[in-house]
């Protein structure tokens, strides 16, 4: 368990690193900003996981909620 | 003319979906598998062009006609029927390959029809071809589902009906072309469209009873409903703004309710939302390459998405059980299953070397051209939520999380060609994208791999993933389910009636206490005056009527005197 984070962070410094070595191709201005894609992913996953426990709390039942 | 329809490689499957309900044994298996190659091969073969004309009611119908969109979805669905039967060979429930053999004609014959009239034809058969798949499955809970999803598509089918009879009226002609939503006829038949794209708030049917249908069932299921309707849209409706809005909308209700479920399949169910999400938003954006890329990724998903339904299917064939509370650990009996699944969440997150990456890059492409910002952030951070629920969230609540102590052994050898043979689709069109890009509707200029752009997806997946490790504490499963819309006819009138029931035995149990109090008070009133012993019940001594009389005649003598 402890190899596989270690690989996977060793994975997400080779990606953000390899930013530095290839010309930039952005679709936005935004995008220059380093390691963009990286931050952005991170933040929306992390509002999708949080939305979905807001709603969570709202809208989840009981698995038989419709009668089994 | 009996010949002759059997070019047409729709209605090819149709009458061998016919041919094989009595059939048993080899010659089952032959036509189970000869049918959709056949058709597939007509499919390619097809040359553009009007093939049929037929005058009917006074319309110039056009039942049989080809150009380079309904080609690609006319190939797939050939090719994934294909597929679908050779991994349902097993199937015990022998009406469900014929109900998906009419099911897959009925949706090759839709993309086929260059009228509405045919089209309309088509989608009620495709309506039925599906409600018989769902009723093969044979247990209570699927019946329950497939007369909710029939009434559904049956309320959609009649708002397409009304739409069309109104739209030929109005333009004088059956032809199936772009049109805008500017008048009622053409906003009928937006609205049925989307009702089978299930496009939200009209998404709920396909969550909840998609995942009722058998371990194959849903493999065809989710290629042929949705995909047909991604097919109308392009064609009728592309560049229509609010479509964009709506695909957007699908996309990230499939990425939040599919991280609240528990289900494996309703996850998977979900997600197809989500991604018919991306092709609809295509659709909306219109460009010659938002349109390409949302064929191409209807192409693909269709795909990737069979392959995670074969390997959650292989699961449910194996354990019975679809819920990631009770599966976990499968990887160790079932590697070959876990890896096609693993390349299917792969694929649909649009990771490089993937089928997912050459089609849903070319939508995100499409925004930048069209210098839309806001909806090309809006698609990367779904992008991400991709990864989120259905790349990592099903291999690893399924295949990996905690050990479940099953055991399972890997499914028969025909389920894991079908999944090898499409795994195999998946990073072949990953890799060399070229035959995919050659059957898109317009010339394609894109090349999906540069550095900076592979680069940019692997930063985008990986901290996703990251996100989703960090956060597993919040994404732990639990035995519940998420409310949807259909919620209004599923529980809403149940709980009506439920509260009307009690607020009835209330007033009935209020209205009963009041009665009995007058009737009590009414009782005790007639006691008092007419009671034993009461005043107009007594016995009265004759003296006292004596008495009586006297003072009543001395009573008459003083008026007497008086006036």
């Amino acid at each position: 368990m402890r190899r596989a984070w270690t690989l996977f962070l060793c994975a997400l410094a080779a990606t953000v690193a390899a930013e530095l070595f290839i010309a930039p191709q952005p679709h936005f201005e935004f995008e220059r900003l380093f390691a963009f894609h990286a931050l952005y992913g991170f933040a929306a996953c992390a509002a999708l996981i949080l939305l979905a426990r807001a709603l969570g709390f709202f809208l989840k039942r009981r698995d038989d909620y419709y009668g089994g | 003319m009996a010949a002759s329809a059997l070019a047409h490689p729709g209605l090819l499957l149709i009458v061998a979906a016919i041919a094989l309900a009595p059939l048993r044994g080899a010659a089952r298996t032959a036509l189970a598998l000869g049918a959709p190659l056949a058709a597939l091969a007509l499919a390619w073969q097809m040359e553009e062009g009007v093939h049929w004309r037929v005058q009917y009611l006074g319309m110039a119908l056009a039942p049989f006609a080809v150009d380079a969109l309904s080609r690609l979805f006319a190939i797939v669905f050939a090719l994934i029927a294909f597929c679908g039967a050779l991994f349902a060979l097993g199937q015990e429930r022998r009406a469900e390959l014929p109900a998906a053999f009419l099911y897959a004609g009925s949706a090759i014959g839709a993309v086929l029809a260059g009228d509405l009239v045919t089209l309309f034809v088509f989608w009620e058969a495709m309506a039925a071809g599906s409600t018989l798949v769902l009723w093969s499955t044979a247990t209570p809970a699927a019946w329950r589902a497939s007369l909710r999803y029939l009434m559904v598509h049956l309320a959609g089918g009649t708002l397409l009906m009304a739409g069309i009879a109104a739209h030929v009226l109005q333009t004088a002609g059956a032809a199936f072309e772009p049109m805008q939503p500017e008048g009622l006829a053409q906003w009928l038949i937006l609205v049925a469209f989307l009702v089978n794209a299930a496009a939200w708030p009209l998404s709920a049917w396909l969550p909840d009873a998609y995942p009722e249908a058998s371990w194959s069932g849903m493999v065809f299921l989710s290629a042929f409903t949705t995909k047909t309707a991604v097919y109308a849209l392009l064609r009728g409706f592309p560049g229509t703004e609010l479509l964009v809005w709506i695909g957007l909308a699908m996309v990230f209700y499939g990425i939040v309710y599919a991280l609240l479920e528990n289900d494996m399949r309703r996850i998977l169910a979900y997600s197809i939302v989500n991604q018919v999400g991306f092709m609809v938003a295509g659709a909306g954006i219109g460009t010659e390459m938002a349109l390409n890329g949302a064929a191409a990724h209807a192409f693909t998903h269709i795909l990737y998405k069979a392959l995670l339904l074969m390997s959650a299917g292989a699961v449910l064939y194996a354990t019975g059980r679809r819920q990631c509370t009770e599966l976990g650990g499968l990887w160790r009996s079932m590697p070959f299953t876990c890896a096609c699944g693993i390349v299917g969440a792969l694929s649909i997150s649009s990771f490089p070397l993937t089928s997912g990456f050459v089609s849903k890059s070319m939508i995100a492409q499409a925004a930048s051209d069209a210098h839309l910002a806001t909806v090309w952030l809006l698609l990367a951070a779904a992008s991400a939520g991709v990864f989120l629920h259905a790349g990592i969230k099903f291999p690893w609540f399924v295949f990996f999380q905690k050990d479940s102590g099953l055991r399972p052994p890997e499914p028969p050898w025909n389920m894991r060609a079908a999944m090898l043979l499409v795994a195999a689709l998946c990073i072949g069109f990953g890799i060399a994208y070229e035959p995919l890009y050659a059957l898109l509707p317009y010339p394609v200029a894109y090349r999906p791999y540069s550095a900076w752009h592979v680069v940019a997806q692997l930063q985008l997946l990986l901290f996703s993933g990251l996100a989703f490790f960090v956060m597993l504490g919040w994404l732990k499963r639990t035995r519940t389910i998420t409310l949807d819309v259909d919620w209004f006819w599923r529980g809403l009138p149940v709980r009506a009636a439920a509260r009307g029931a009690v607020l009835c035995a209330v007033a009935l149990a209020l209205a009963e206490r009041r009665l009995r109090d007058i009737c009590g008070a009414l009782a005790a009133q007639l006691r008092r005056t007419h009671g034993p012993q009461a005043a107009l019940a007594r016995t009265w001594p004759t003296g006292a009527m004596g008495a009586g009389v006297m003072a009543l005649l001395l009573a008459l003598l003083l008026s007497y005197y008086a006036l």
